[in-house]
């Protein structure tokens, strides 16, 4: 992030509804940093608009939570529900993510740089979450839309009662939850893999190595054994 | 519902400031449980023979300590009481643990023993944990290790009895946050098993839940480790041990828990911000517990 | 030869099983509970005479008016009756419904909310006061609409289904409701239970201040618990910030729901609004944190009891769809088509309405004049309106809030327990004080 013009905002000596307010400013300054975040939550909620916000330390619960077109990037680790309801724009997190990371994020990229805990990319809905470490439990629990890329291995259950969401894992799985199945990795995959690495800025894994998974779609409808009956 | 904090010190300079650390780690999980905050600290271990017993008085009448001091001196031999307000006192006795606290219960029928042990002492009360924090003068306890908690009652009334660490046996305490499911039929169990209930708390059952398994033989892993099994809900403990604390998550965990560790310290809470304000957190190695799994710190688990 | 019919097993349990047996899947319906629970029916009000002096009906004043939020938001919800509108979804309801109930809600100064399945522009753009649901799915949620809203409900669980999540079947996810949810068109849709990203009021305090955070702490918040464990809830989400307590008691409908959970799960909305309003007036917050009530009600009557036994407002939903044409006698035939009659319909998730309300059919949601609806629901508002201030005036009240549970006797000894109030003609109250 380049030093020109950029805003300081002390999260120790002023109130988090003031750095909020400012952030969420349709006419204020586009780069901003943030010292002593604190592990507070709620930090650089809501934001609409092209800004560089970098968050100087770890935060709490909904960093970036419904996050529009704004890059946000926490040197550091983040709460439960980072990037939650994303929209558009970039959130970057240098350590690890708690869990629920990204959870119904409609568009946007999370990038982790560490680990994410359970249920990364719940209900996911359009976003695209890379993480380069593991993720946890439940990753991808009914995920309707966009992409999970998992650099490191997943934990139980991965992909429960998933829709349409692609899921792509470099390590191992330790289970898969219902309706997931491992699918074929074509060319086309490869290719919206190695868009998805480049865009996390992820140069020590390669798209070869990754596994595709996704929904078996058995749990679309109800099958009762005659299912013409109560139709 | 609730907040959750420990401290462990593995530098003399933390557990001199351990309650500093502590009360500006409980407040600041404050908003998590508004309805009640406790402590247990375990610091200035009595000598092979004697035993610390936390006693609170419920109730508005006030508490004859010299006479409880008294009485106990005639029956043990000896007796020295520590007062960490007027309802809460530590009386140091030369007795053994469960036998002073099984002869205390009969004896003092208004008083509840909070904790019995060589080095523990719980302090607790149905206030806020700022005021809880000022009431008890938390900044000036030193020790070395202490666990944390902040109440935001579920099902069960905002009392100082039913406020956390609940005892699970002697030096050992447990702190919950979350909501157990199975927890009335589980105390009809422990009851019969003669597990002694003082409130309709879910997090005393699983208190009493280590305690019946511990007396049976089981390991405290072992104990956390039937929680799996036999308790059904949300929840994350923590357990302090004479030398300790564990710390364990339901296998769905949805309740929060985050560790530190530094040179100095070992730390757990609900949510990073409580650790923050430790000394060197910046460069503390933070990660989440994974589900399922018995974290401990101290030299080991009690048999 | 026994033609004795079997009070266990009795034709509606026979037919239950036989059901079961050939489909393997538990029946899925619309509306609320059918059984009988004791309900507002089981009150009576007190009118005035010589120890108290009634107003004159028409002339003397009764107020209305009730305003929602006024504990931390900027910009409270300010209703000119204490009727509003339950949240029901886009997806279980057509567009035009949607709209219909914000025409008909607009005209009388009060309020709409949206449902499971997003904010669409005509509910939006019909509605003056418009109250945005976050629910576990999170379907269609997005900032934008969050700014737009001027209420957000953080949706715990509803009545029909405490613990229980949504369900849209595959017959109602047209296009149009599939973009909305990023859903595949055509398929079962099962929205989870539990939010994605909170679990718990300590949690959910956090999320309330994102929310505030997001919109500027302008818009109440309100929280909305199906009837269960009323006291606890209620208490903790007045814990965690609410401004607003929405309380739904199980008589609340469903647009598709498994039978056996709105039959056998929750409690009657008499038996949950005294457990609320003793949280609320233990942490001093009665009348601080605004106490809305929904599950059951029809009539002004219903309204005037429930606010005597101290809820601030009530929301309609079945009552809401059953004034836009729902069930309407005209469509007998048709209903009787679906194998049902007029009055009886309550397959609202096969998307067959022909009424226009319960469906995504193109062909069959154009049937409803969004105009006339709203001009039948408006109507019914007002009828429930002054059905309330009739019976308030007749207790002596210049303002619908000053009812009490005072105002109030029980018919049967049920209800009078769970109402807290006395049985009629005589000063007993089952449980109190030990008797």
């Amino acid at each position: 992030m380049s030093t020109m013009a950029l805003t300081t905002f002390d999260l120790a000596a002023e109130p988090l509804r003031a750095l909020n307010e400012r952030l969420q400013a349709q006419d204020g300054p586009s780069q901003w940093r943030v010292l002593n975040p604190g592990g507070r939550h709620n930090v650089a909620v809501g934001l609409d608009a092209e800004l560089e916000v970098e968050l100087d330390g770890h935060v709490g619960y909904y960093c970036a939570g419904m996050n529009q077109r704004a890059t946000v990037r926490v040197r550091g680790s983040a709460g439960t529900g980072v990037a939650e309801n994303m929209m558009s724009g970039r959130v970057l997190v240098d350590g690890d993510v708690s869990q629920s990371a990204a959870a119904s994020a409609h568009g946007g990229l999370l990038v982790v740089r560490g680990n994410a805990s359970a249920r990364c990319a719940i209900s996911l809905k359009g976003a695209d979450v890379v993480v380069r470490g593991s993720v946890g439990h439940m990753g991808a629990f009914m995920a309707q839309r966009g992409r999970l890329v998992v650099c490191g291995d997943a934990g139980d259950a991965l992909g429960d009662s998933l829709y349409e969401a692609r899921l792509y894992v470099r390590g191992s799985v330790a289970s898969l939850g219902a309706d997931c199945v491992e699918k074929e990795l074509r060319e086309e995959h490869l290719a919206e893999l190695r868009e998805l690495l480049a865009a996390a800025e992820v140069d020590d894994a390669d798209a070869e190595e990754f596994r595709r998974y996704g929904t078996a779609r058995e749990l679309y409808t109800f099958k009762p054994d005659d299912a013409g009956s109560y139709r | 519902m609730c907040g959750i904090v420990g401290l462990y010190s593995k530098a003399p300079g933390v557990g001199e400031q351990l309650g500093a650390h502590l009360s500006r780690m409980l407040v600041e999980m404050g908003s998590r449980g508004p309805d009640s905050a406790g402590v247990a600290i375990y610091r200035d271990p009595v000598d092979a023979g004697f035993a610390k017993l936390s006693l609170h008085a419920p109730g508005e009448e006030t508490v004859d300590w010299d006479g409880v001091e008294a009485t106990l001196a005639a029956r043990f031999g000896s007796a020295r009481t520590r007062l960490a307000g007027p309802r809460h006192a530590c009386v140091t006795v030369s007795a053994e643990a469960g036998e002073l606290q099984r002869w205390a219960a009969a004896a003092f029928p208004s008083l509840r023993t909070m904790s019995a042990g060589s080095a523990i002492e719980i302090i607790k009360e149905a206030v806020a944990p700022a005021e809880f924090a000022r009431r008890f003068a938390l900044d000036e306890l030193r020790g070395s290790h202490a666990l944390g908690h902040t109440r935001m009652a579920t099902e069960s009334r905002v009392t100082t009895e039913g406020s956390h660490p609940f005892s699970t046996g002697a030096d050992l305490c447990l702190v919950h946050n979350g909501s157990l499911s199975n927890h009335n039929r589980l105390r009809r169990v422990l009851r019969r098993e003669g597990i002694a209930f003082q409130t309709e708390n879910d997090s005393e059952v699983a208190a009493g839940y280590l305690s019946w398994r511990m007396r049976e033989g089981a390991t405290l892993e072992q104990a956390l480790e039937g929680c799996l099994d036999d308790l059904d809900g949300f929840y994350t403990f923590a357990v302090g041990t004479v030398d300790g604390f564990a710390v364990l998550r339901d296998p769905i965990a949805c309740k929060p828990a985050v560790m530190a560790e530094t040179d100095d310290w070992v730390a757990m809470a609900s949510e990073y911000r409580a650790l923050a304000l430790l000394p060197g957190a910046e460069d503390a190695t933070v990660w989440e517990p994974e589900p399922g799994r018995v974290y401990s710190w101290g030299k080991e688990l009690v048999a | 030869m026994s033609l004795r019919e079997s009070a266990t097993f009795d034709r509606a349990a026979i037919a239950e099983i036989q059901r079961a047996a050939r489909t393997g899947i538990y029946d899925i319906r619309g509306g609320g509970a059918k059984r009988r629970v004791p309900h507002f029916d089981d009150l009576l009000l007190l009118g005035a005479s010589v120890s108290r002096y009634p107003l004159e009906g028409y002339r003397e004043r009764c107020a209305t008016d009730v305003t929602l939020g006024t504990r931390f938001a900027k910009r409270p919800l300010e209703l000119k009756i204490p009727v509003t509108i339950a949240g029901m979804s886009f997806g279980a309801l057509s567009a035009q419904a949607k709209e219909s109930l914000g025409r008909g809600a607009s005209a009388m100064g009060t309020s709409t909310t949206t449902g499971d399945g997003g904010m669409t522009a005509e509910e939006r753009g019909h509605s003056d006061l418009l109250v945005y649901q976050l629910l576990p799915s999170r379907y269609g949620m997005n900032p934008d609409d969050l700014r737009r809203a001027d209420a957000i409900e953080v949706v715990i669980g509803q009545g029909a289904k405490p613990g229980g999540g949504g369900m849209l079947m595959g017959q109602k996810i047209s296009d149009r409701v599939a973009q909305m949810r990023d859903l595949p068109r055509g398929i079962d849709q099962r929205s989870a239970c539990r939010h994605p990203d909170w679990t718990g009021p300590d949690d959910l305090e956090i999320k309330i201040e994102e929310l505030r955070e997001i919109t500027g702490w302008e818009k109440p918040i309100f929280v909305k618990v199906g009837a269960s464990r009323t006291y606890y809830d209620v208490a903790l989400a007045v814990k965690a910030g609410a401004d607003v307590v929405v309380l739904d008691g199980m008589q609340g409908g469903t647009a598709a729901t498994q039978d056996v959970f709105i039959e056998h799960v929750g409690i009657p909305l008499l038996a949950a609004i005294p457990q609320a309003v003793e949280a609320l007036q233990e942490l001093g917050m009665h009348r601080e944190v605004q106490l809305v009530v929904s599950g059951g009600i029809r009539s002004g009557a219903d309204v005037a009891k429930a606010l005597a036994l101290g809820a601030d407002a009530v929301a309609v939903g079945t009552a809401a769809l059953v004034a836009l044409g729902d069930n309407a006698p005209e469509l007998d035939a048709e209903y009787a088509q679906l194998g049902s009659a007029a009055g009886y319909y309550d397959d609202w998730h096969e998307g067959l309405d022909p009424a226009g309300i319960l469906t995504q059919d193109p062909a069959l949601a154009a049937r409803l004049d969004p105009e006339l609806g709203g001009r039948r629901l408006a109507n019914y508002l007002r009828t429930l309106v002054l059905e309330t201030q009739t019976l308030a005036r007749a207790c002596g009240k210049s303002h619908v809030h000053n009812l009490e549970p005072e105002d109030l006797v029980a018919l049967t000894i049920e209800a009078s327990a769970m109402a807290r109030v006395p049985l009629a003609g005589t000063s007993w109250i089952p449980g109190r004080d030990g008797r």
